[in-house]
């Protein structure tokens, strides 16, 4: 069985937070080669850019089984050169391990060992690329040495990525899939990062299907004070309360567990914002200006919902890139699962009726 | 784009259009106009404005294609069936209906016009851009908030780029189009973009960092003035650096004799500024408005371009005889004296390169100082023209007693305004060593934008103006000193005027008048008016030519981003063209926004319809031209200050 065919049958999807079917990415990229006349090259990206608050899981996969990934990204060359070759004489394909700064630093003897010999490069993400900078298409603009935010789609990088060639991108636990996958020897699990307040923080190899409740049960983290957990992918995931832990986590795997008491709801919103103003590339006016100014509305004497409430819209709705879109994410869900319980709690200000406008 | 046709729904309404096409494109071929800030035809689309978001969901009998976009894990919309999307890069499709004013798009468009404006510090009183400003008219069409939020750039600093462009960082909206401009079009790469989210400036490459990830090593670059970055920055942010207002102060001194001169290329671009149609010739009307402005004389520039035409000829024949006298090893003398030269061409400082465009000539002093023997020394076509007005004709006035509101002719008393469609003529105006007997040649450099604000600001109405001709004795001018607005136009007036004196065997145009005696080749290649390769839109055009017998090759680079090519070779050639801005000076950086290449083709239609209408097309032809000439060849030094200059590097 070739090894597109044992993809499908895993149902492998990307861990970079898309969830996007992996087979399906694949066979993108060798049909836009299938289509290309003349001189055909190709590029596979290993996504190790890593950014957001929360998320550590890469990191500790590249640690300690950063063969299998390495693996997985030849898995990939080798299934693209075969297309390239069957479609034409001439078939490159070129490999470009994305790693984040701090990462090469403390990898970069073992990882340099693994890809002797092989046509896969690092290629150290620019230290001020920040969150944007591990956005497929940024990461194509970097290896460029364009300014790192994301591109205009379509064209996807599967037809047109790294200087204009099919390009794959996947993420590091992607690889690493595919690595086990190729070896029969993939059992549904992931990588989940627990982080915040929790007694053990750290990256644990579980299986998909676990709800949030198991998984902190199994890792011993399950609080017992009153907690919320934002999921999915860091600043950008999803937020519940503790009586809706029985649904499995999304995205790129991420659990932060946050007490009640111990946190302000105004200072959690505000590092949100300004998290996403400070890495927002400035590339399109909603979430450029709208970030920025979802800070000021919000921290204003008297914040005005509506507008505060139009900004998000406008971000989910115009924004070119997902950073853009995925800002009303954890606020919008805060402010509905949370809130109202912290409101019971302290039963203060006339924010409730303020989240009726929030829906 | 595919030939197929698809049928898909603008507002309801049934439309059948190419597949492929941009919904905007659709939008427009169908009467409506979505509106847009960071959309520019001469670019690839950035969609960074997202104001132009139209609603998109496709109709029950066609399939949703599925969407590739990442959605970290959110939860797909509650309207998941109806997206907003930017109608200038997406793509229409089968069955797609789109909505452009549904309560969804009129929040995201206002808001982010909002959001924009919040960019934008308004100078309206001051800026000769209120008048077209896209901005204002978007707050009216739409009703906008324009203060909505608080002005966030209140505190960022104005670039200048000598005495020509400017950059306002505090009006700026991050639309990128300047730097698209200066580094995709011009290939100048001095603008970069600092900084990252609402921290993220336009800044010179020179400019000392600021932010901590700046570049640690400064590239060698310098602004060209070319105002590309004017030309296609949508809210006036990037300017010419006005100079209206002292043209206006100059106006109400009636101790000076106002002349103003209008350089070739504004007669066919000036009238899109009052909504005549784009490619009208109104010579006649520009003249009125100065002369309604308060300007006692106006000339023509075209005059200036045949001048300019006869001394660039003659120099081009000299230089080619001088090679051949090489080539043939008769003159020693002049082998040794220019071989201290440039490098390229040691001996006879061919080719010959035009020198008509300041932002070339700057080009050159900076980026090529290795190229300067290879300049033709005479001066552009307005320097000549008024260096005649302040030498020739004031002289011919003040003997014939003329005197203009009361006052006498003089020299001194003199204020020439120059009008060109571009921003470097600024800088040449202000250049040292152009100055004729301690005074500059002119005095202020206006813009095709400036002169149609001075009109619109002293209500004028423009188009109902009755034509008036040009001053005399400057006022007469061939076609082709029409034509030097155009791309390849210096090079075939140039060709025109040598042709000619080749094939007659003469050396100048004033020496040798009448002596037709010599001509030793048939009358066709005598009477040569057009040479229609040199002419169009390409980046670089070349040809081979014959000229009395010899060969000349000839290039012409249209915009200084398809100049490379040229340098490469520039042994394949024998005189070469330079604009700096694509087109030529109907494309300049000083001409009336929105320029694009459909605008740019009718304005240089225009150009040549003027040509093919006058009376006498060669230069050489032009009587007026060879009277100034021989009252200058009789004025000893003088004649060298006023046709010729020098130039010198600049890096």
């Amino acid at each position: 069985m070739d090894i597109l065919e044992k993809i499908k049958l895993a149902g492998l999807v990307g861990r970079g937070g898309a969830c996007f079917p992996v087979a399906k990415k694949w066979s993108a990229v060798a049909q836009a080669l299938a289509d290309k006349a003349g001189e055909k090259k190709c590029y596979v990206v290993c996504n190790a850019a890593e950014g957001e608050p929360g998320v550590i899981k890469d990191d500790y996969i590249l640690e300690h089984h950063a063969d299998q990934v390495i693996n997985g990204m030849k898995i990939a060359v080798d299934f693209l050169s075969a297309y390239a070759k069957a479609s034409a004489d001439k078939g490159v394909v070129k490999g470009y391990l994305f790693l984040n700064y701090g990462y090469n630093k403390k990898l970069k003897k073992k990882l340099t060992v693994l890809l002797k010999s092989s046509v896969i490069e690092i290629f150290v993400k620019p230290p001020n690329a920040g969150y944007i900078g591990g956005e497929e298409s940024a990461i194509l603009n970097a290896i460029e040495g364009r300014r790192v935010e994301p591109r205009l789609k379509p064209p996807f990088p599967t037809t047109a990525g790294l200087w204009g060639c099919p390009t794959l991108v996947n993420n590091v636990e992607t690889f690493y899939n595919v690595s086990l996958v190729e070896a029969n020897r993939y059992e549904n699990k992931r990588f989940y990062s627990l982080t915040g307040d929790c007694p053990r923080e750290g990256v644990y190899d579980l299986p998909e299907s676990f709800s949030i409740e198991k998984i902190l049960k199994a890792t011993k983290n399950y609080p017992k004070f009153p907690f919320f957990v934002q999921c999915g992918g860091g600043a950008a995931g999803e937020v519940l309360n503790s009586r809706q832990l029985k649904r499995s986590v999304q995205g790129a795997g991420s659990i932060t567990i946050y007490s009640i008491t111990k946190n302000n709801y105004k200072k959690i919103i505000k590092s949100w914002l300004n998290f996403f103003m400070s890495e927002s590339c400035g590339q399109c006016a909603p979430c450029r200006e709208g970030t920025f100014r979802l800070g000021e509305v919000f921290l204003a004497g008297k914040t005005d919902w509506v507008l505060f409430n139009n900004l998000l819209d406008n971000l989910a709705d115009t924004s070119v890139c997902a950073l853009g879109c995925s800002v009303p994410v954890p606020i919008r869900s805060f402010l509905k699962n949370v809130y109202p319980q912290i409101n019971q709690a302290n039963e203060s200000t006339n924010f409730t009726t303020n989240i009726q406008i929030l829906k | 784009m595919t030939d197929k046709k698809v049928k898909i729904y603008l507002d309801g309404k049934e439309i059948i259009c190419d597949e492929g096409a941009t919904i905007m494109r659709v939008a427009q071929d169908n009467g409506m106009m979505l509106p847009n800030l960071c959309y520019h035809p001469d670019f690839s689309v950035k969609a960074n404005c997202r104001i132009c978001v139209v609603e998109v969901a496709y109709s029950a009998d066609s399939v949703q294609p599925s969407s590739l976009r990442p959605d970290f894990g959110m939860k797909a919309p509650k309207s998941a069936q109806a997206r907003l999307v930017t109608a200038c890069d997406t793509k229409v499709k089968a069955g797609m209906e789109i909505k452009t004013d549904t309560t969804r798009v009129k929040r995201s468009r206002n808001l982010n016009i909002e959001l924009i404006f919040a960019e934008h510090i308004e100078k309206c009183p001051t800026c000769i851009w209120r008048v077209n400003c896209k901005l204002l008219e978007l707050a009216e069409r739409y009703k906008i908030e324009i203060c909505r939020f608080k002005d966030r750039k209140g505190k960022r600093q104005t670039y200048k780029f000598a005495n020509a462009v400017e950059i306002d960082s505090s009006q700026c909206i991050d639309c990128r189009n300047c730097l698209e401009a200066c580094n995709d079009l011009q290939k100048i790469n001095y603008l970069e973009l600092r900084g990252k989210g609402v921290a993220q400036e336009i800044v010179p490459v020179t400019e000392k960092g600021v932010f901590a990830f700046a570049k640690a090593d400064r590239r060698k670059v310098d602004c060209i003035y070319c105002g590309q970055c004017a030309l296609h920055c949508p809210v006036g942010a990037a300017q010419e650096q006005a100079d209206w207002h002292l043209v206006e102060k100059a106006l109400k001194n009636k101790s000076e004799v106002l002349v103003a001169q209008i350089a070739p290329s504004i007669r066919v671009s000036i009238g899109e500024e009052f909504g005549v149609e784009t490619g009208r010739v109104m010579t006649g009307q520009v003249v009125a408005a100065l002369k309604k402005l308060g300007f006692a004389y106006v000339f023509d520039v075209n005059f200036g371009a045949d001048v300019t035409t006869i001394v660039e000829a003659e120099e081009l024949i000299e230089r080619l005889k001088i090679r051949e006298r090489l080539l043939n090893h008769e003159d020693k003398k002049l082998e040794i004296r220019n071989l201290k030269f440039g490098k390229v061409t040691p001996i006879s400082n061919l080719p010959m390169f035009t020198s008509c465009c300041p932002a070339w000539i700057k080009y050159v002093e900076f980026f090529r100082p290795d190229l300067i023997p290879n300049m033709t020394t005479a001066r552009s076509p307005q320097m000549h023209s008024a260096g005649i007005i302040k030498t020739y004709w004031a002289e011919k006035m003040s003997a014939q007693g003329g005197s203009a509101s009361g006052r006498k002719i003089k020299p001194k008393n003199i204020v020439v305004v120059s009008i060109m469609p571009c921003t470097a003529k600024k800088f040449e105006s202000s250049r040292k060593e152009l100055k004729i007997r301690g005074d500059w040649p002119i005095d202020y450099c206006l813009t095709t934008r400036e002169l149609a604000w001075l009109i619109k600001k002293n209500k004028i109405d423009f188009k109902s103006l009755k034509a008036e001709r040009a001053d005399n004795p400057l006022g007469t001018a061939s076609g082709a000193g029409a034509i030097y607005g155009a791309t390849g136009g210096v090079m075939e007036s140039a060709l025109r005027t040598a042709a000619y004196l080749m094939a007659t065997a003469q050396d100048r145009v004033c020496r040798d008048l009448g002596l037709e005696a010599k001509i030793r080749f048939g009358d066709s290649e005598i009477q040569r008016v057009e040479f229609k390769d040199v002419r169009g839109q390409e980046g670089v055009k070349t040809a081979n030519l014959e000229m009395g017998g010899k060969k000349v090759r000839v290039a012409v680079v249209n915009g200084i981003g398809s100049i490379q090519p040229i340098l490469d070779k520039l042994k394949d050639f024998d005189y070469i063209e330079v604009m700096a801005c694509p087109d030529g000076c109907i494309g300049g950086g000083g001409q009336p926004i929105p320029t694009t290449a459909e605008i740019r083709k009718k304005r240089l239609a225009a150009l040549y319809k003027i040509d093919g209408a006058s009376k006498i097309r060669r230069a050489h032809e032009n009587d007026e031209a060879i009277g100034a000439l021989s009252w200058l060849k009789k004025q000893g030094k003088l004649e060298k200050t006023v046709l010729y200059t020098t130039y010198k590097k600049r890096s």
